[in-house]
């Protein structure tokens, strides 16, 4: 027997090993617990010197706690930077602050109001008849056949440093004839070391209005514009007949020069001044022009772009925007972060001198006449779900957050009267909550070309009403949203002209008016609705069959099964059996499209400040079928369009009120819709955070905030300790359990085989 | 082996026919070329016109399976799962829907997948088998016992509790690493220490339990019995003996997986913030991007097939007896 005892007193096991010629085993396991100890203490020193980081779960660069840095989230990629192809709030939280169109929404004050940004005024059009003779100011919508808006930009405004602009000595471009050898390794536009800019001329913003009206950008203002803009349909086909006339480099259509190529409505005037030529009188023009789509573009920085090899680098203007705005970008890496860091050409900006009465108790005009922008750099990081979202906003490490339904107790509760109140742990945080009632709507429509819920016969619009009365949407509102919304009563949002509050606006086919109060009519007056309709107590009359209605919706999850629960028990107390065709987003859109759906839920966020905004989804020209328009329930009636029309130009006055009023009256009536409701959007920002309103038609709202970077280092600090002991307790217990380990394993080695 | 090596990957190529066929299949069975061209031109005021220009510049315009129109092979090659599968056995990703390259984003994106992946797999390999030959060691005491109850509960438990969990005690309650986010270089480290925690804590059940059947089946058998009976330590049993002979049902099972690493893990990346692979290919399902779908889905299916070439090779290397032919 190898080993056998030798007089050593040792037990046999022991022995055994060293018999065996092999390692020792539990040297071994001791020089691999030195290296493994060695190891983490390597690690640790590396990860975190304890005593420089107060904070070890602080996501960002410990030198940057002090920084006039703002730390936001966002939560899904923006699609495009192209500012004429972004469309989208999660683009225009970016480029809003890069791209500067000649007009801004005024921050504080209510109604919006339209201000000159780059402009040097506001342009007052000037009416011309169909022979271009001029019109008074107030000549009649139908004899103005043109409008004419000049916009004088302001001198001395730069565009931020871009290599495109890169001149040497000799004022010759450096980057905008690049060669394969130039581009070789070039992977981001960092990669050019030379920078440079120059002065914004109108001739840019002309440039870009081009760039919206060719084919290949694919704008989505492209069908607007060409009802309105003189000359920009011929321009499209110009424009893409001399491309296509080209010769392709490396397969791809080359650079066109936009600027070469006339459009009739679009005219450079002067280094400072263009002209726009619209058809007939559109008030709403401004408005778009407020918008991304009609800020400059540098022809440089397109041709720098449309270079062969930079899209096969991913260099390309959606993704590395140019603009004149308070910010540029730095990073955008959307898979992880996106920075904006100041301009450091930006132009004179200073913080508005005037608002809402309010605004002065809110500490709002504090910074009034200040110099923008406050804040140097904005670090946006991705943050797809939501739990470690709202975390990282309770450890100070976002400056701003939405509230999730699911924290949403924990944050806000009710008063008696109604208000919005945060909790006392929130308030000990210094946290402020900013509500407001944004300018959508989010509803259930009818398919009006369905034999059994559309028409406009009197049987089909008891049927609607009843529904609508059924469908009680302070409950959705109250179990789904909070609290967080107003049940809509009619398609007009508040804050938006044209929208009546209280019981002089409410519908009455829905709501009746109690002591002042708005209230929805019993489910007796739907069933009521009901059998007047033809279906007494949910049947078919003239079948005896039971009525079934198909909701159709691309809701998917397990909210959405609650909502459709919820659905079908307000069909239920009126004995209507509720079938749900849950699909796809896809084949949700193509029902829509071919008219097959029956009842269907739709939203609709403001793209400007105007009843016609809204309206306009109502109107029979803009259906869905036949017209490919945003008039999803493909509502027509004639004298609703008719209305439309003398109102969609108007300027908002009591005349244009009145017809709004009667337009709205008539949809209540036809009811059309089931209103839904108005969301309310509740957002809290930390104690550092000043100058938050919220300004749902200025996207470019980054400038005006401040922060107080050094009241969010305490701050962090105070939340942020680490807690340590834990950790030592789990060494503890795993040293408990190991022990008796070690103890079995002893006396099993020492125990004789016999 | 060379022999073999190159039989296996010929096999491979019908292989990858069928996977290209089936993804572009399903793919195109719930997106259409007109429903992608409205996700990726927008929801609002899009036009039939600029559907069909997208569509045409992207090469959606064509017939998918077969071109009626085309004469001769082109009724076969003008079609968009001929012109989009052609290139990828070449490794020519091409651009993906918004333009960007597929390839280069894919070279970008693997390192934050790996760095999360290849010390998960690295050091959950190391505590499954450690904790399996303790567990192996201590065969029929509590030990052995309470370790399987314990790894039956901890499988039953889902992934996303070990990651929500995880993120509430050590980076809410306890407050020691980030929640989410990444970095890259050495501050990456703070990012990943959380992810890699839970990915190891979260396989500890079914690892365990899987090499355990492993070990306890080898350290039955009769040269284990000869081992001990030679008075070798219980330690060097397990060691040198048993988990030696217990390699080749590992490495069926850890191979092949080696090269898939690369692909990432959807939901340590998705709650964690981490810009890899995997969260590359949920955001192009999300967004109805064909190129990254169909570049992934390959590409995964790929690196499969070198894992299983690279198992039936590692045989060879831990059991002498078998031979590649």
């Amino acid at each position: 027997m190898p080993g056998a005892v030798s007089g050593s007193g040792l037990p046999v096991p022991y022995r055994v090993r060293y018999a065996d010629g092999g390692p020792d085993m539990s040297a071994a396991v001791l020089r691999a617990s030195r290296i493994a100890a060695l190891l983490g203490l390597f690690v640790f020193l590396l990860v975190r010197p304890a005593p420089l980081r107060a904070q070890w779960n602080d996501p960002y660069p410990a030198a940057d706690g002090n920084k006039n840095i703002l730390y936001a989230a966002f939560m899904e990629r923006p699609k495009r930077l192209d500012p004429a192809q972004a469309y989208s709030a999660d683009e225009y939280a970016f480029i809003s602050q890069i791209y500067e169109p000649p007009f801004e929404y005024q921050y504080l004050l209510r109604p919006y109001t339209l201000v000159p940004l780059t402009a040097r005024a506001l342009p007052q059009p000037v009416y011309l008849d169909r022979h271009g003779r001029r019109l008074p100011a107030n000549a009649s919508s139908g004899r103005i056949a043109y409008s004419v808006y000049t916009i004088r930009i302001r001198r001395g405004i730069m565009y931020q440093p871009h290599p495109c602009f890169a001149r040497d000595a000799s004022g010759k471009y450096l980057y905008q004839s690049l060669t394969r050898a130039q581009l070789k390794g070039v992977r981001t536009i960092s990669a050019f070391k030379h920078t440079g800019t120059r002065e914004l001329v109108a001739a840019d913003y002309v440039y870009e209005i081009k760039r919206l009206a060719s084919p290949w950008i694919h704008s989505p203002l492209y069908s607007v514009l060409s009802h309105y803009i003189v000359g920009f349909r011929r321009f499209a086909h110009t424009a893409a007949r001399l491309r296509a006339a080209l010769p392709k480099v490396d397969g791809k259509p080359p650079y066109i020069d936009l600027g070469h190529i006339p459009m009739a409505g679009v005219k450079v005037l002067g280094r400072y001044t263009y002209s726009i030529t619209i058809r007939g009188k559109y008030p709403q023009f401004l408005y778009w022009m407020a918008m991304p789509f009609f800020a400059p573009m540098p022809p440089e920085a397109d041709h720098f772009f449309s270079q062969p090899g930079m899209a096969r680098r991913d260099l390309t203007l959606n993704w590395y925007p140019v603009g004149t705005g308070p910010y540029m970008l730095t990073v955008n890496d959307p898979n992880r972060e996106m920075v904006l860091e100041r301009n450091p050409n930006y132009h004179p900006d200073f913080y508005p001198r005037r608002g809402e009465p309010s605004d002065v108790r809110l500490g709002l005009l504090k910074d009034a006449g200040k110099r923008l922008p406050f804040i140097r750099k904005v670090v946006f990081s991705l943050e797809r779900e939501g739990i470690p979202y709202w975390d990282k906003f309770l450890q100070g490490y976002y400056d701003e957050s939405a509230i999730s339904a699911e924290s949403f107790n924990q944050v806000v509760h009710f008063t008696a009267g109604g208000e919005a109140q945060l909790t006392p742990s929130m308030r000990a945080k210094g946290m402020r909550l900013v509500t407001g009632v944004a300018p959508s709507i989010s509803y259930y429509g009818f398919n009006m070309l369905d034999p059994v819920v559309g028409g406009y016969s009197q049987r089909s619009r008891w049927l609607r009403r009843a529904i609508s009365i059924a469908i009680n949407t302070q409950q959705y509102i109250s179990i789904f949203r909070n609290g967080r919304g107003l049940p809509a009563q009619g398609p007009v949002p508040p804050g938006i002209f044209g929208y009546e509050p209280g019981c002089a606006g409410r519908d009455p086919y829905v709501y009746a008016c109690v002591d002042g109060r708005i209230q929805r009519k019993s489910i007796a007056t739907a069933r009521r609705l009901l059998a007047e309709a033809g279906y007494p107590d949910g049947r078919d009359e003239r079948t005896g069959k039971p009525l079934l209605l198909y909701y159709d919706t691309a809701e998917t999850g397990p909210e959405a099964k609650a909502h459709m629960d919820w659905m079908r028990k307000q069909f239920r107390k009126l004995n209507i059996q509720l079938v749900v065709r849950a699909t796809d987003y896809n084949r949700f859109q193509e029902k829509m499209r071919r008219g097959e759906e029956q009842i269907f839920s739709w939203g609709w966020n403001a793209d400007y400040p105007d009843p016609e905004n809204f309206l306009f989804l109502l109107y029979g020209p803009n259906s869905e079928v036949g017209d490919n328009g945003e008039n999803a329930a493909n509502y027509n009636n004639p004298e609703f369009n008719r209305l439309f029309n003398r109102m969609r130009n108007m300027g908002n006055t009591p005349a244009r009120a009145a017809i709004i009023r009667r337009m709205v009256a008539m949809v209540q009536r036809d009811a059309p819709w089931v209103w839904g409701f108005n969301p309310m959007e509740f957002r809290l920002h930390q104690a550092w955070v000043f100058n938050v309103k919220p300004n749902y038609m200025a996207t470019n709202d980054l400038k005006y905030l401040r922060i107080d970077p050094a009241l969010r280092e305490a701050d962090r600090k105070a939340w942020n300790r680490p807690v340590i002991w834990p950790l030592w307790v789990i060494v503890g217990l795993l040293v408990v359990l190991v022990l008796p380990a070690v103890h079995v394993y002893r006396q099993k080695e020492r125990r004789s085989a016999l | 082996m060379i022999a073999y090596i190159i039989r296996r990957i010929m096999y491979a190529i019908p292989i990858l026919i069928g996977v290209n066929l089936l993804t572009f299949v399903l793919f195109f069975l719930v997106n259409t070329p007109n429903d992608m061209a409205r996700f990726h031109l927008g929801m609002k005021r899009v036009t039939p016109q600029a559907i069909a220009e997208w569509k045409a510049e992207h090469g959606y315009d064509e017939p998918l399976f077969y071109n009626s129109a085309a004469s001769g092979v082109g009724t076969l090659t003008h079609t968009i799962f001929f012109q989009r599968s052609v290139k990828l056995f070449v490794f020519d990703f091409g651009q993906s829907d918004d333009g960007r390259d597929i390839g280069y984003d894919i070279s970008q994106r693997m390192w934050p997948s790996l760095s999360i992946q290849l010390p998960t797999f690295v050091v959950g390999l190391v505590v499954y088998i450690s904790m399996a030959l303790m567990m192996v060691f201590f065969r029929g005491t509590y030990l052995d016992t309470g370790g399987v109850v314990l790894a039956v509960v901890m499988m039953s438990i889902s992934m996303l509790f070990y990651v929500i969990g995880g993120q509430y005690l050590f980076s809410k309650v306890l407050r020691l690493v980030p929640i989410s986010g990444y970095d890259t270089g050495l501050s990456a480290i703070k990012f990943v220490i959380l992810p890699i925690t839970v990915g190891v804590i979260s396989g500890v059940g079914s690892g365990v339990r899987l090499y355990r059947t492993f070990f306890l089946e080898e350290s039955g058998k009769d040269y284990v019995r000869t081992a001990r009976a030679k008075g070798l330590s219980e330690i060097r049993v397990l060691f040198s003996h048993v988990l030696k002979n217990a390699m080749i049902p590992i490495l069926t099972g850890v191979v092949v997986v080696i090269p898939s690493l690369f692909i990432g893990s959807l939901i340590l990346e998705s709650f964690f913030g981490i810009p890899g692979l995997g969260s590359y290919t949920i955001d192009a399902i999300r967004s109805q991007d064909f190129g990254i779908v169909h570049a992934m889905v390959f590409l995964g299916s790929v690196l499969y097939i070198v894992g299983l070439i690279l198992t039936d090779i590692s045989y060879t290397l831990v059991d002498p007896r078998v031979r590649l032919r």
